[in-house]
């Protein structure tokens, strides 16, 4: 087997369906095409759009795959034949899509992998509420509950992350003019999803996620010799250049198999991701009640590439704090403590235990946001 | 966002609100197009709006453009009616300067105007073109026009640490603020060195600086617009895209090491940096003295810094906290205050009231 170089990423991120991902991609593609670059569509999504649809004319395209599921056919990404076919470049719109049951893998990102590692470079489109590590924001601000995610390092792992822009106006200029969906649908969009509030707000979401995919680039590549060296590098500098001067931070999440780990693990892992910290996931497990919920947040926590423990204990606070102190934690990550019961309302909550007991390290008490 | 509680805007409010509608309804639009660096494609993009714009039925005229037009953008270019802009000498120089004159009596309901950062030669009705810009808008003509960020007079001197030079005409960051839109042009560094055609070799590194500053800039404009609209649509939002880190300051909290984490953490995220304390009456001296040196810590740190004052430390604090839309709170605890076994304290009162944003408990330092 020959050693291959891996494929290049590039993601075409956007705020929201319509603000034209896969238009510009597929100019990108023209533009390629136009240079002698071998270039095939591994996957596109018409959604009905004219000058979109006009964009893909002279460019090859890999036929798609039916899968029938559930007495109905479904189309999908035939990842073997992009394989087979080997072009220098593939197009994939739709980066977080699900795959129907009966594929090789449940989400296209995973079949995007598959042909990185095959050397083939691969653009690809998405919205910025489709990252793990918004999910809860995006449904605080919009009171929808994002379905299809993408874990944040894949898309941390992509060599360009461009953001695709189109003012919520003139985004509403073209549902109104039918450019985005049929009429019926653009309206009932426009009441919902689509106002001009959510749109601002997912907007601004999406331009500060690539301002931090680019800073997290600066701060991972290797600096040039010849880069200017001038002006102050005081407090400002030396954070940006990613290395507090106290060490590394290492935070510690610790989950239950209450819903709100879910949130607790997503805003830990933000929080860790932002200070480029080590990021672990603790259980301190007191009985067999609960496991299959427990085992769920693991596995989560294990999809973020969060490093994850359990412990059996009988005294939780104590058993997390040394853990911690073993750990060198320096920030703890917990949720509220649920309401008592009268009887023991004169003993601590855990969370106060922890914070008797992990004196030397701060405690961050996540708040399950609430619309 | 209905369940949100609504708030009732006052009468000063309302009036303001129906003088900006006014102004808005008479005043043209200004949509501005940002790029971090020349070559981004902002022209094109500009030129293929208006092209949309017209195809549309809308009447729109160049006004202006920038020296080298590249075929596709020139191939647009022929489908507009212009108005171009006076040539004007002075000193040896060549000014390039919009036709008021002409486009008010020509008056298109749009005009395109490529470079908004250009000064007029002395004597001109404005020194500046974004002036004349403004004008159009007041004359009920709207602008679309195309700005880099090495011209927003604002960022000139980050511009200038980064690539060690400095643009000579720039345009205030307030004038971009107060834009009807603004959208940004973003391109891989990589793109624009290929397509760099003068020979000139930018540095990637510097070209990812200024990306990522030109999009930083572009969120504070999309966050101002978003309160704009919550405001003036009587929302009060409790969120943002935004961290907001409120550090919450007493004599005997570890203040060095939570303004410095506080600082680190609005770092890393863009996000906002508060530092508040609740006045409290008969302050020993020396109490006083520590709070004194933690705030002017604090300023240093380029935080913005609240005296807060109210019967009850908690409501201060959370109300507080709320109408900032904090995201993070900062506290200081002991650790092993002997109440916290029996009574809710302060704190856990806090930790059970806030469910909008987390609080994070800094240990006191050890007393010697």
């Amino acid at each position: 087997v020959s050693e291959e170089k891996r494929g290049k990423l590039k993601v075409y991120m956007g705020y929201a369906a319509g603000v034209g991902k896969t238009y510009r991609m597929l100019s990108e593609a023209q533009d390629l095409r136009r240079q002698g670059v071998d270039i095939v569509i591994g996957y596109f999504e018409p959604h009905g759009r004219k000058e979109t649809i006009a964009l893909t004319e002279g460019l090859e395209t890999i036929p798609r795959r039916v899968i029938a599921y559930g007495g109905s056919n479904f189309e999908e990404m035939d990842t073997d034949a992009v394989l087979r076919r080997k072009p220098a470049v593939a197009l994939v719109d739709e980066f977080a899509h699900t795959n129907v049951p009966g594929c090789d893998r449940v989400k296209r990102w995973q079949d995007v992998r598959i042909l990185l590692d095959a050397g083939i470079d691969v653009l690809t489109t998405m919205n910025v509420q489709h990252l793990e590590s918004l999910n809860d924001q995006v449904w605080h601000v919009t009171g929808v509950r994002v379905r299809e995610t993408i874990p944040d390092w894949v898309v941390d792992e992509a060599d360009e992350v461009v953001f695709v822009d189109l003012t919520p106006r003139a985004l509403r200029n073209r549902l109104e003019r039918g450019v985005v969906y049929q009429q019926e649908k653009a309206r009932h969009a426009m009441e919902n999803f689509f106002t001009e509030a959510n749109l601002t707000a997912l907007r601004e979401m999406a331009i500060r996620h690539t301002a931090h995919e680019v800073e997290e680039r600066l701060l991972t590549a290797p600096r040039a010799a010849a880069a200017v060296e001038t002006g102050e590098q005081g407090a400002e500098g030396a954070a940006r250049g990613g290395q507090p001067a106290a060490g590394k931070e290492r935070i510690l999440i610790c989950l239950t198999g209450r819903p709100s780990s879910a949130f607790l693990i997503r805003r830990g892992k933000r929080v860790a991701d932002y200070l480029q910290a080590d990021c672990l996931a603790l259980h301190i497990a007191t009985g067999p009640d609960g496991r299959e919920a427990v085992e769920r947040h693991l596995s989560f926590a294990r999809n973020l590439r969060i490093e994850t423990h359990v412990m059996e204990a009988a005294d939780v606070p104590g058993a997390i704090a040394a853990f911690a102190r073993a750990q060198n934690i320096t920030q703890i990550f917990m949720g509220r403590s649920q309401p008592r019961p009268w009887w023991k309302l004169l003993s601590e909550t855990i969370v106060q235990r922890v914070v008797r007991e992990s004196h030397d390290m701060q405690i961050t008490i996540v708040a399950e946001r609430r619309r | 966002m209905s369940s949100r509680p609504d708030r009732r805007p006052n009468p000063e409010e309302l009036l303001r609100q129906v003088q900006a509608d006014e102004r808005r309804e008479t005043r043209g639009r200004l949509k501005v197009f940002l790029g971090y660096a020349s070559r981004v494609g902002k022209s094109f993009r500009m030129f293929d709006e208006g092209r949309r714009r017209k195809a549309r039925g809308q009447d729109v005229v160049v006004a202006a453009m920038q020296g080298e037009v590249t075929p596709d953008i020139s191939e647009m270019l022929s489908q507009f009616e212009r108005v171009p802009p006076v040539v004007e000498k002075h000193a040896g120089r060549d000014y390039y300067v919009i036709d008021l004159a002409a486009l008010f009596r020509r008056h298109p309901s749009v005009c395109l105007i490529d470079g908004l950062a250009y000064d007029n030669p002395p004597g001109s009705r404005n020194p500046e073109r974004w002036q004349d810009v403004s004008e159009l808008l007041d004359r009920g003509i709207s602008v679309i026009t195309a700005v880099n960020l090495q011209h927003i007079r604002e960022k000139q001197d980050e511009v200038q640490r980064i690539t060690g030079k400095r643009a000579a005409n720039s345009i205030p960051e307030e004038f971009l603020l107060e834009a009807d839109e603004i959208e940004v042009v973003d391109a891989p560094p990589e793109a624009l060195i290929g397509r760099s055609s003068d020979g000139s070799m930018p540095d990637p590194r510097q070209l990812a600086e200024l990306r990522e500053m030109a999009l930083l800039l572009a969120a504070d404009v999309v966050d101002r617009q978003l309160q704009c609209y919550l405001d003036s649509h009587g929302v009060a939002a409790r969120w943002g895209a935004q961290e907001r880190i409120l550090v919450c300051l007493t004599p005997r909290s570890n203040a060095d090491q939570m303004l410095r984490s506080g600082h680190r953490n609005a770092l890393r995220f863009h996000g906002a940096l508060l530092v508040a304390y609740v006045e409290q009456a008969d302050l020993p001296p020396e109490d006083r003295v520590r709070l004194d040196h933690h705030l002017a810590l604090a300023r240093d740190l380029g935080a913005e810094v609240h005296c807060l004052r109210g019967e009850d430390f908690v409501s201060t604090i959370l109300e507080f906290a709320r109408e900032q839309r904090v995201t993070q709170l900062f506290l200081g605890h002991t650790g092993r205050s002997p109440q916290m076994r029996f009574v809710r304290g302060p704190i856990d009162r806090l930790i059970d009231a806030a469910d909008d944003f987390d609080v994070r408990l800094f240990p006191h330092r050890e007393e010697t």
